[in-house]
């Protein structure tokens, strides 16, 4: 382990290491924590500056209802849903076929195309934007879902792709080739062989592009411009046009747009950083 | 990989490759092509086009605007990397085995977890000129108050330091990883021999995370280049284009301005740039495929 273990230096240097951390992760989530407060203020609290410091009215429950009575708050985050569950899954089934193909399957131009993959994985949005748009309005999905979810789908199976193939690189020949030689067919290989072991793989690839999608802001603005469609992330940067004095209901909404992506990566922490780090670890 | 034994296998790549890279066709690869195209067109979005050759890039070449937003793209390459090495810093800081360590490791975490449109709130919040907890700072500290994000010469930096702020936390993820997975052999070979401290690191340490380093500076490099979301939300390129970026310069002349082949001219020329890290980043991936 680097550095050395803390339990092997002094007892001073390790009660002080052990607040110093607490104290380090209060300092870094700090900008956070404020607005966590703000949403608990009340009107009288931020209008008098105590921007940051205890409230002096715990106004929680009042501020958390009130974004969704007086905000369409609710409505954005059943898009957000709508929207990024579909695409997710979208994605990841696409992506695990290529993926299979692209490791398992040695033909004229695989490389070419797992390298075209990754590449387009990480072109700038802004030069698909145009005619994504054009192509998006006259399909006649301009300011709907399945709009926004098909954009996902196609872009997002670009990195899935690169993980899958990545992960079913590292399984076992035998076992596919051990199926063909009994004459099982291809297709019932894969949802029978190799499906069950990639499980993992797909649990973490889908708790990651969840995120992805989830804060997808870019698209929402250019596919979408409704109230009945705009997912979470537009929805919030809409609020803050329309509710510039309300900070208090700013920040509540703005915990809540926030809070899935977090309770996800909370309840799958194990899955999430997988996902992450796969490509590191391989290098 | 196995010899192809029947027909069946021959065409069953195809078939597991058809949907997805048929979409990738139709959302990813012709859309560059179409965008590229564009670029030598005057275009409102809506009316005819006018081919224009290469206009759109003289005139882009004269804007000032243009270099503005250019400068800026560079400004936060420069500063975004930062981020591995502070993102190296915080995983050795926190990658010991104490009581609570995992909690506060998935916190430092948090940050990445948020969208950066939130991200942007919180920061303006941090900054609010009048008491905003950066300023209340400052002035305890004796320095004259700053409003960050309505001063030219500042608010490219505040946006920055807010990129930073989730880019640090995805930089510790990938290094507390490959510290993880430190070879226990070799730091015991490098004890044994005398080696510690900032010794250690340097020959020993970082060698070894030299995959993780590489995926940080190119998540980094990329993530500095697609900037858009906090200055969209932040500043929308304000105060007078002063913190404009290359990404939200295209969107605003398309959307707003309507001038969508300047636009894809702008788009083309983010593009090549990233291209130059996107050639390096599948060189690198090949190489390491092959060997």
């Amino acid at each position: 382990m680097f550095p050395t273990p803390i339990e092997k230096l002094s007892k001073s240097v390790n009660i002080s290491y052990r607040a110093a951390i607490w104290i380090a992760l209060i300092l870094w989530l700090l900008p956070l924590i404020a607005v966590m407060m703000t949403s608990a203020r009340s009107v009288a609290d931020i209008n008098m500056g105590n921007y940051w410091g205890i409230p002096e009215q715990w106004m929680i429950l009042e501020n958390y209802t009130q974004v969704f009575t007086s905000t369409p708050m609710a409505r954005y985050l059943l898009n957000s849903i709508m929207i990024t569950v579909p695409a997710v899954i979208g994605a990841v089934a696409i992506s695990t076929l290529a993926g299979y193909a692209l490791a398992k399957f040695k033909f004229r131009g695989n490389v070419l195309l797992f390298a075209t993959f990754i590449g387009g994985n990480f072109v700038p949005f802004q030069i698909l934007m145009i005619p994504v748009r054009d192509l998006t309005i006259s399909m006649g999905l301009y300011d709907t879902a399945t709009g926004l979810i098909l954009f996902h789908v196609a872009f997002q199976a670009g990195f899935c792709t690169l993980f899958m193939r990545n992960f079913i690189v590292g399984l076992p020949d035998e076992l596919i080739e051990a199926a063909r030689v009994e004459g099982v067919s291809e297709w019932k290989i894969f949802w029978h062989v190799v499906l069950p072991l990639v499980r993992p793989a797909i649990a973490a690839l889908s708790v990651l592009i969840f995120t992805f999608i989830w804060n997808d802001y870019f698209w929402a603005l250019v596919l979408v411009q409704s109230d009945e469609v705009r997912p979470v992330t537009a929805g919030i940067s809409a609020l803050m046009g329309q509710w510039l004095a309300s900070w208090q209901l700013i920040s509540a909404g703005s915990i809540v747009a926030a809070l899935p992506p977090v309770i996800l990566f909370f309840a799958m922490q194990k899955h999430f950083i997988a996902g992450l780090t796969l490509g590191a670890t391989k290098g | 990989m196995q010899k192809l034994h029947s027909r069946q296998q021959q065409w069953m790549p195809v078939l597991f490759l058809a949907p997805a890279l048929i979409m990738f066709v139709v959302y990813v690869i012709l859309p560059i092509c179409q965008s590229v195209l564009l670029s030598f067109y005057e275009w409102d979005g809506l009316g005819d086009k006018t081919f224009v050759g290469l206009d759109n890039y003289f005139e882009l070449f004269e804007d000032e605007q243009f270099w503005l937003a250019l400068k800026n793209n560079i400004y936060w390459m420069v500063f975004y990397m930062l981020a591995p090495p502070l993102g190296l810093a915080v995983a050795l800081f926190l990658n010991q085995k104490v009581l609570g360590i995992r909690l506060v490791k998935s916190l430092f975490f948090f940050p990445f977890v948020i969208s950066q449109v939130v991200v942007g709130l919180v920061f303006a919040w941090f900054y609010d000129p009048s008491y905003g907890l950066f300023n209340i700072a400052l002035t305890s500290l004796g320095f004259e108050p700053i409003a960050v994000l309505s001063d030219e010469n500042w608010v490219t930096f505040g946006i920055i330091a807010a990129g930073l702020w989730p880019q640090i936390a995805y930089c510790m993820i990938l290094y507390l990883t490959g510290l993880n997975n430190l070879s226990p052999d070799q730091l015991e070979a490098a004890r044994l021999d005398g080696a510690h401290g900032w010794k250690m690191l340097w020959h020993v340490i970082l060698p070894q995370l030299k995959p993780a380093t590489f995926i940080a500076i190119v998540v980094t490099v990329i993530g500095a280049l697609r900037s858009f979301d906090l200055v969209a939300t932040m500043t929308a390129g304000g105060p007078f284009g002063s913190s404009n970026v290359l990404a939200y310069f295209m969107y605003e002349q398309s959307i707003f301005n309507y001038r969508v082949g300047y636009g894809a001219a702008i788009a083309t020329v983010l593009f090549l740039i990233m291209d130059v890290y996107i050639a390096y980043f599948l060189w690198r991936m090949l190489k390491s495929e092959k060997a």
